[in-house]
């Protein structure tokens, strides 16, 4: 996984899924790219227009807290979310977001400004804002997560190693 | 030896497993809903796979949107019940009520067991001794695949709550108190054991409503002992063997947060966090236009009656809606032969089909602009009941029924010494 640049668009703490992707929606299809179009709909009307293919939603503590709904990670991937960064992560969350292939990337987010541009190095750990000109170490990846993203996600990872091939780990 | 997360997982694991080790575990039994279904088994596709590993072991349930208001959904729920059809598991249907009310019910999950759920409430069976956790519909989808799935295992906080609940307050004035002292991400990434005199002297009903919402603190599972009354409410519903696992007294725990809840007063959570909880008194006579007694935190035949026997003879505030969903088909048949159903309609209740109801916004009661709703549900986001400028507190079912025939919230303690 190569580094990736993009605009930060930042929220607070406690950032909960139904935030992501609202409930009222998500029934309506399973059409990602059609949903994408609500994402963030209930807390900041438009962020979709915001967004730039590979900018990053880069939040405070708890990112992606409540329901289990996968339709949070597919949509920002769908709306051109590139990763998603944050102090601390809500556990399903987490692991959907690597299910199904979307970089996350736990670090100390609490210089990053809206706006200001980054380069974030999910292999190497590494979110760099280039923009102010700092340098941070984000919190590396468990092994068998970094080998879950790697392979492309939960799905490919199962069919690559016909099963889970997490056990060495 | 360790806590029952890791007693349970070492006993799938099928070696010996300690808080922060990965291991991958069979799991008992899986769900998902209407919600999470569809993209279930578009990651089953995706995966080339043809067969669910053990059918018996999965169950469908249209409980989110249900019955369904729109074509759209409707689709979905005839692609859930092809699914179910073409791969032999089980279904539940329109009307047969909410996934956690059911799972337990029918008598699918049983102490000791693993049990995931594509729903982040899965947890409520901890309240059974089951390690139970929600997931996204990848992982749920790979487990249908292959019958198992990876966990990192969780360190546990314990909790002890001592005493005995004054009157007026209840398992949930317990939970959304837990919320209070935990906050949103108190307990991320960990199991929690909860214990005590308080727990003890509860019903399975009523416990299952804190483990409901640990997730709430961000919790993997909130566990509860295999004692006398788990025991009879699984005997009552299944012949299935089963063995209740007790942690070991040389478990390591992160942290034991002991508390006498003797003096806890009724507990409301404000908008538009879960944690954001006060002492009744602080939000009281603020003025309410629909109070919601429901869901799988709050649906269940305890809290019907805990509301019938508020509401009945009375009558619901003029001007508000009172809107009550029984978590299940026997719910509702237990509460209609009981007596409460009819206390409930007779106070001026509208009983809707056994489902999720309004809690997740998509149906059945969405709020209008710059109204305020009572619910008994787990969750209180903005926008959660379908409408961004609605105000959501939540309740105990007694402090809802009490608050809805006044028409504000109220302190239930004022009828309940």
């Amino acid at each position: 996984m190569s580094a990736m640049k993009g605009k930060a668009h930042t929220f607070g703490d406690n950032l909960n899924t139904d935030y992501v992707i609202s409930g009222k929606y998500k029934f309506k299809t399973l059409d990602m790219n059609e949903l994408a179009k609500h994402v963030m709909e209930d807390i900041r009307p438009g962020f979709y227009d915001e967004i730039e293919k590979g900018d990053f939603v880069v939040a405070g503590e708890n990112l992606g807290a409540g329901s289990s709904r996968e339709q949070a990670p597919l949509v920002l991937k769908a709306a051109g979310v590139g990763a998603v960064v944050a102090k601390s992560f809500a556990r399903i969350f987490y692991r959907n977001c690597i299910n199904v292939g979307l970089p996350v990337v736990e670090v100390d987010t609490s210089g990053i400004e809206e706006g200001d541009v980054l380069e974030v190095d999910v292999a190497a750990g590494v979110v760099r804002n280039v923009t102010k000109g700092t340098s941070f170490e984000a919190k590396p990846l468990p092994p068998v997560m970094m080998k879950i993203l790697s392979d492309g996600g939960l799905a490919e990872h199962l069919k690559k190693h016909n099963g889970f091939a997490l056990e060495e780990e | 030896m360790g806590t029952i997360s890791e007693k349970i997982l070492s006993a799938h694991a099928g070696k010996e497993v300690h808080a922060g080790d990965i291991c991958i575990v069979p799991v008992d039994f899986m769900m998902s809903q209407d919600g999470t279904t569809g993209l279930t088994i578009k990651a089953f596709k995706q995966m080339e796979a043809k067969r669910i590993a053990n059918p018996k072991k999965y169950a469908i349930v249209i409980d989110h949107n249900s019955p369904s208001p729109m074509e759209s959904v409707s689709n979905i729920h005839k692609e859930m019940r092809t699914f179910a059809d073409e791969q032999g598991s089980m279904l539940y249907d329109v009307g047969e009520g909410v996934c956690h009310q059911l799972l337990p019910e029918k008598g699918h999950v049983l102490p000791g067991n693993v049990v995931i759920g594509g729903d982040s409430h899965t947890c409520t069976y901890g309240a059974l001794n089951v390690f139970a956790t929600g997931v996204g519909s990848t992982d749920l989808a790979a487990a249908l695949v292959t019958g198992h799935i990876w966990f990192r295992v969780p360190s546990t906080i314990k909790f002890v709550y001592d005493g005995t609940l004054p009157a007026g307050t209840y398992s949930k004035d317990v939970i959304l108190h837990m919320c209070k002292t935990l906050t949103a991400r108190g307990a991320t990434y960990k199991a929690l054991e909860i214990y005590g005199s308080v727990i003890d002297a509860m019903s399975v009903d009523a416990r299952m409503t804190i483990s409901n919402m640990v997730v709430e603190v961000g919790a993997k599972v909130g566990l509860m002992a295999c004692d006398g009354r788990v025991r009879d409410y699984i005997r009552q519903r299944t012949n299935a063997p089963f063995k209740g696992v007790e942690a070991s007294g040389s478990a390591i725990y992160d942290r034991v947060i002991r508390e006498d809840l003797s003096d806890l007063p009724p507990q409301i959570a404000k908008p538009h966090q879960v944690d954001n909880v006060v002492d009744v008194d602080q939000v009281a006579g603020t003025e309410l236009d629909q109070v919601f007694i429901g869901t799988c935190t709050n649906g269940r035949l305890e809290d019907l009656k805990i509301a019938s026997d508020i509401l009945g003879g009375k009558n619901v505030a003029r001007g508000l809606r009172l809107i009550v969903a029984p978590a299940s088909r026997n719910v509702l048949l237990d509460a209609m032969r009981e007596g409460y159903i009819d206390k409930l309609v007779r106070a001026g209740a509208t009983v809707i089909a056994p489902s999720c109801g309004p809690c997740v916004g998509t149906c059945n009661g969405v709020p209008s602009d710059a109204e305020t709703v009572l619910s008994t549900a787990n969750r209180n986001f903005k926008g959660r009941m379908g409408n961004t400028k609605a105000e959501i507190y939540l309740s105990s079912p007694a402090t809802a029924a009490y608050s809805a025939m006044l028409g504000h919230i109220a302190d239930v303690r004022e009828v309940q010494k």
